[in-house]
Formats: structure tokens, C-alpha cells, sequence
């Protein structure tokens, strides 16, 4: 059969999401936070809640995702993304409310805004890019970069004496009885990919159904910061992130805290 | 027993050439062009097209979303 006989409308399995608009993402080739984009538009498309959803955007290279999934957005300062959300989420409580972050915003100079917006168990969904970086201004250290890791601040790379230990801050938050889902995943396989989307699912059906603080963290690469291709980036992820920030559900429960929900209804 | 075919049409100008397609494919079907689009980089294009079958792998890993994948049984 010749190609042009397969390139037909009745054959198509797979196209962009409606809801990724036509602008041209600003990331570097390869960079992570392009198909997490995709898959958050999808799961918003599957659920048909897109004149619901709302979207708070971060600090960092992700701070443009406005620009590119097409729902309403509010940019936040560094950081504050979940302090936004939880303003956002309880004026409008018919709405689904998710931040978008990444390490140095969430774990960073925003580690106590995520801490008691989880904490309060506040309904919405947090999508948290770990890459170990400070992407968006040049490849700094960030809490999440690991030991021994070179980045612009840690030309001999990170020093646990100097620079203390990278902050595995989704193990905290799974700590915190306002969380109901936190789970880690990755999307660099089409496997890991499919899995990713279950799980960002799960966490806006939780928002749905106001069970509490859903997380997903995604085990990231930043190819330009790390200095190292896309393909070969994804190849020193899995040999050095994984093993330090493994993959997997760490917590998928009904919220524990039962008397904080119903205080606020 | 019936077989199946597949094709991806790649948005040559909105790829950005990062490859991560190309390694995704189980079947080699993708290369990186030597020519390259308007922006400069060498977007990926089927190389082997005889060989696809339309798993979408190829589309969902790339992150700027530039593969649109056909399937048909035979
Ligand atoms: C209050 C404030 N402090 C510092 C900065 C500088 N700054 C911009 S982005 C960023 C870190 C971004 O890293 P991350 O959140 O990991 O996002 P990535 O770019 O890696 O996706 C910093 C420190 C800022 N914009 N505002
Ligand atoms: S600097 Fe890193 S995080 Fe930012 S767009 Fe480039 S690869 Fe992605
Ligand atoms: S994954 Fe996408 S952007 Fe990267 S080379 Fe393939 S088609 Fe181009
Ligand atoms: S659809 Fe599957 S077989 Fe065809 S090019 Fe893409 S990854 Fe390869
Ligand atoms: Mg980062």
C-alpha cells in the first residue's frame, strides 16, 4: 500500500490535541515541558473540562505556558503558584485549578507556598517538572540537582558539605494527610509517556472530585542546562535521576483529614 | 492474518530536529533529514517508510507535537 493511500482521514490515529494552540513552543529542541504540555492538554480535552479548568503558570522556562494550551490562565509570581491556585480554587470552587512548576519554583523559593497549600489539602492538581536545574536563567544549582551534578554554580559539581542534599520534596509532601494522590513519573518513552497521562488523569478526576492535593512529579530533562543532546539527556536521566528519584506512586488514598474538609464546606 | 500499515505526516517546519522521535520508532522508520527548515534544523522525515505501523510512539514523545500517524489493516 503506498503512503498516500494511508494518509487518509478515516486512517488517522493520532493528531495534536485541539487544545494546543497554533503558536510554536519557545523550548529548546527536546526539552521535557513540551510533552507534558501535550499530555495536560489531552487529559483536560478527555475530560471535557476546559471551560472549567484553570491554569496557574510558574517562574521558570514553563512561565509561557499560557501561550500554549488554550483555557484560562494566571501567570503567578516565583514560586506563589500554589498560593494562587488556593485563592483561585475557593472563590470559584466549581473550577478545576492546577498549578504547572518547576524544581526551583516549587522546591526552591516557592517550598513553603507548595508545603501548605498541600498541607491544607487545598483541590487542586500540581504538575511539578523536576530536571535537577535552574533552566530558564542558565543552569543553576537547584534543591533537586544531585551530588556531584556540574551546573553553572557547581563547576566542580554539587558538594553535599558545601551545598547540602538534593531535596526529594515529593517523599515530604506524600507526608502531608491534605495530599491524596502523589505519585512520580517520567515522559521520555512512549511507555513512561502513556503512563504519565494515567496518572495526571487520576489527579484531575481527584480535583473533580475534591478529594484534596493531587501531585504528580515528572522526572524531567533540561538538555540545554545539563549540556548534553535530547536523546543523550534522556539516556543520564534514567542512569543518575532514577535511581535518586525513582519512579512510582507514593501515595494514592482517600485524604486522611477528614475534619479539614469539613471545615470547609 | 491481517496485517497492518501505517504512515506519519511530520510538520517539517515545526520540527525542531531533536531526535527523540527517531529513537522512539521500534520499526527505524525515522531519520533526521540532512536538509534542514527555514528555522535551521534538520527535521525528521520517514526514511523507511515501508516499515511503519502506526504506533503513534513516535508522535507521543515528541514534544513539540509535529507527527500526525495513519493506520489502516490490510
Ligand atoms: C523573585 C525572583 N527570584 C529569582 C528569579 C530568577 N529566576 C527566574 S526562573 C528561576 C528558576 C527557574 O528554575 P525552575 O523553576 O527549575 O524552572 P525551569 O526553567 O528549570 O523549568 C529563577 C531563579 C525571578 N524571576 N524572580
Ligand atoms: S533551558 Fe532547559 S528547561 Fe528550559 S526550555 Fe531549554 S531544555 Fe527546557
Ligand atoms: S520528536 Fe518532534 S521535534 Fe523532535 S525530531 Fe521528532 S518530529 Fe522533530
Ligand atoms: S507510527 Fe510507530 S512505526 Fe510509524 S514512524 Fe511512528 S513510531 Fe515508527
Ligand atoms: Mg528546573
Amino acid at each position: 500500500m503506498e503512503v498516500k493511500d494511508i494518509i487518509k482521514p478515516e486512517n488517522l490515529v493520532y493528531e495534536k490535541p485541539k487544545l494546543l494552540t497554533e503558536n510554536t513552543m519557545h523550548y529548546c529542541p527536546g526539552c521535557t515541558h513540551g510533552v507534558v504540555h501535550r499530555i495536560v492538554a489531552e487529559v483536560i480535552e478527555d475530560l471535557n473540562i476546559q471551560e472549567r479548568t484553570i491554569g496557574v503558570s510558574p517562574v521558570g522556562c514553563s512561565v509561557f505556558a499560557y501561550n500554549y494550551i488554550d483555557i484560562d490562565w494566571q501567570e503567578a509570581a516565583h514560586g506563589r503558584a500554589p498560593a494562587v491556585a488556593t485563592g483561585i480554587s475557593r472563590v470559584n470552587p466549581d473550577k478545576v485549578v492546577f498549578t504547572y512548576q518547576g524544581d526551583g519554583d516549587l522546591a526552591s523559593i516557592g517550598a513553603a507556598e507548595i508545603m501548605h497549600a498541600c498541607n491544607r489539602g487545598e483541590d487542586i492538581v500540581v504538575i511539578f517538572i523536576n530536571n535537577a536545574i535552574y533552566g530558564m536563567t542558565g543552569g543553576q544549582m537547584a534543591p533537586t540537582t544531585l551530588l556531584g551534578q556540574v551546573t553553572a554554580t557547581t563547576p566542580c559539581g554539587r558538594d553535599a558539605e558545601r551545598n547540602g542534599y538534593p531535596l526529594k520534596i515529593t517523599e515530604l509532601i506524600a507526608q502531608l494527610p491534605g495530599t491524596s494522590y502523589v505519585t512520580r513519573q517520567s515522559a521520555h518513552t512512549p511507555a513512561s509517556v502513556r503512563k504519565c497521562k494515567k496518572a495526571i488523569k487520576k489527579a484531575f478526576q481527584n480535583a473533580l472530585d475534591k478529594k484534596g492535593t493531587s501531585f504528580v512529579e515528572v522526572v524531567s530533562t533540561c538538555n540545554s542546562g545539563w549540556r548534553i543532546n535530547p536523546v543523550d539527556a534522556n539516556v543520564w536521566m534514567e542512569e543518575n535521576m532514577f535511581p535518586y528519584y525513582p519512579v512510582g506512586d507514593m501515595k494514592d488514598a482517600e485524604r486522611d483529614s477528614k475534619e479539614a474538609h469539613l471545615k470547609k464546606n | 492474518m491481517a496485517k497492518v500499515v501505517g504512515a506519519v505526516v511530520v510538520d517539517t517546519e515545526e520540527c525542531k530536529g531533536c531526535g527523540l522521535c527517531v529513537v522512539a520508532c521500534p520499526q527505524q522508520v525515522l531519520g533526521q533529514n540532512k536538509q534542514v527548515n527555514s528555522r535551521g534544523y534538520h527535521f525528521s522525515f520517514m526514511e523507511n517508510p515501508e516499515a511503519c505501523i502506526g504506533c503513534s510512539n513516535c508522535a507521543i514523545v515528541c514534544p513539540d507535537t509535529c507527527i500526525t500517524v495513519y493506520r489502516v489493516r490490510v
